[in-house]
């Protein structure tokens, strides 16, 4: 189980420290999902950082009892001179895994072809993707951060994500964000919404949508952050 | 690690021999990459620098009265210096540059210093044997006296160099000042930690400054083993062990601070 315990953000800036999460907290089993709705800057993107461990909440506490990945599809950790299978070796040495039986399934999802074993900073923004996201599912995580994913990328690949997360590994936890609320409604049961720094629990991912929809539109984009 | 699936001390040390490993391994071939020599450059960097030191201070004469021979001082001065200048150095940028691997929770700052460290000590550990041991085989320079000696002399510069890296890596994490700060002072500090001089050639008052460095007892330490007594060396292995480690402690609490502070 997941489980965050009242975790709060904040982050100096210039004016002063202002505040991003308030008290957040909810908890996620092995086999449920949860989509989070937010518009630009609300914090989606700080709160799966919190999640992953990749940064600490200033209060509050997160309970991991079970894996949790990096974002999905996080291609920021790639270093240009490596080639996609040197990344792929990475990632495995860092979590204890032998790399070799997954050569074959990055190689076919990737369809990087010769690329594969070129470096990366050849590669086209779609091949980086695809790239990202194989490594992600090489790594057989209990809980996927998922951060706006599924938004980038063409049809098909879209497709090929869906069977990967979906359909594969329906078993898992996931945890969606997101300003597009199309994409939660398609494959959450559960949807939260983040507005002005707090987590807003809804009876059903309808209500949650009506909510976000009508927040949108009374208030202005708060600053990007 | 904020796990709280409680790994126990086994299962940590596990994880950090993976992680440094991966990190390792990483670092060797975005440094040195795949073409030419390769991954032999993380010896031949330093030694090229070691050896133009050499060839600079025999051409213009340094010490020419010396008993030492000039290339093995020069060996073994510029040798030790790359092992606190090099690390603390490349230390100083690393988090910055490896902010996107904090992503993987596993990987913390402490591993991203460590790397980078281990990396430099290596390359001036290897460089230092191998010259040694060309200048050796043909007669520029004697062997070392007490090899035991050179050994324990250089374990402690590493020691010195290890922990000022982990404080200007985590001190340069806090704020860029500390390495922008960091440059000037390796290159102050370079005149005057005891790699172009003994410390006996030194007018007493001036003695007493110097060896308030803690390196320069790790070179007279490395030199003594090397050549024996045909100069006296001046150290003092308490001083120098304190000074490592209250300087590793105040380093290793600044990491812990910095790795709770990281933000992207």
């Amino acid at each position: 189980m997941l489980a965050l315990h009242k975790v709060s953000k904040e982050y100096g800036t210039r004016h002063g420290r202002r505040q991003i999460l308030k008290d957040v907290s909810f908890k996620l089993c092995r086999g449920e999902n949860l989509g989070i709705l937010g518009r630009n800057g609300a914090g989606k993107s700080t709160l799966i950082r919190l999640i992953s461990g990749a940064e600490r909440p200033t209060s509050g506490r997160i309970v991991r009892g079970m894996s949790v990945s990096w974002p999905l599809a996080f291609g920021g950790a790639f270093q240009t001179h490596l080639t996609g299978l040197d990344n792929l070796k990475f990632v495995c040495r860092v979590y204890g895994v032998d790399y070799k039986p997954l050569v074959p399934f990055v190689e076919e999802f990737t369809e990087l072809g010769v690329y594969f074993r070129e470096p990366v900073m050849h590669y086209s923004n779609g091949m980086l993707t695809r790239l990202a996201f194989a490594l992600s599912m090489a790594i057989e995580f209990d809980c996927f951060l998922i951060d706006e994913a599924m938004v980038v990328g063409d049809v098909r690949f879209h497709e090929r994500c869906h069977v990967e997360l979906f359909h594969k590994r329906k078993d898992r936890a996931f945890i969606l964000v997101t300003h597009e609320a199309n994409v939660i409604k398609l494959y959450c049961k559960n949807a939260c919404v983040l507005h002005e720094g707090e987590l807003l629990s809804f009876p059903s991912v309808d209500s949650a949508y009506d909510f976000y929809q009508t927040s949108m539109a009374e208030r202005p984009e708060p600053a990007e952050s | 690690m904020d796990t709280k699936l409680s790994a126990s001390l086994q299962q940590s040390f596990r994880i950090q021999i993976h992680v440094l490993r991966a990190l390792l391994m990483r670092e060797i071939i975005t440094r040195f990459g795949r073409q030419n020599i390769g991954v032999l450059w993380f010896i031949a960097e330093p030694m090229l620098f070691t050896l133009g030191v050499a060839t600079l201070w025999s051409a213009i004469r340094v010490h020419a009265d010396s008993p030492i021979p000039i290339v093995a001082f020069a060996v073994t001065g510029y040798s030790s210096v790359l092992m606190w200048r090099n690390s603390a150095t490349r230390a100083g940028a690393a988090v910055e540059q490896n902010k996107a691997l904090l992503f993987h929770r596993n990987v913390r700052v402490i591993d991203v210093l460590l790397t980078r460290i281990c990396l430099e000590i290596a390359g001036a550990t290897g460089s230092f044997i191998v010259l040694s041991l060309l200048f050796i085989f043909v007669g520029w320079m004697p062997a070392p006296i007490d090899l035991l000696e050179v050994a324990f002399g250089w374990i402690m510069l590493a020691w010195f160099g290890t922990s000022l890296a982990l404080l200007i890596g985590a001190g340069t994490a806090f704020s860029n000042v500390v390495e922008r700060l960091w440059h000037p002072g390796a290159y102050l500090l370079f005149p005057i930690s005891g790699a172009a001089f003994m410390v006996e050639w030194l007018p007493s008052d001036f003695q007493r400054v110097v060896l308030l460095l803690p390196m320069v007892h790790g070179i007279e330490i490395v030199r003594e083993g090397y050549f024996g007594n045909v100069v006296k060396s001046h150290y003092d292995v308490g001083y120098m062990a304190m000074c490592c480690l209250g300087l590793s402690l105040v380093s290793l609490y600044l990491v812990r601070e910095a790795s709770r502070r990281v933000e992207f």
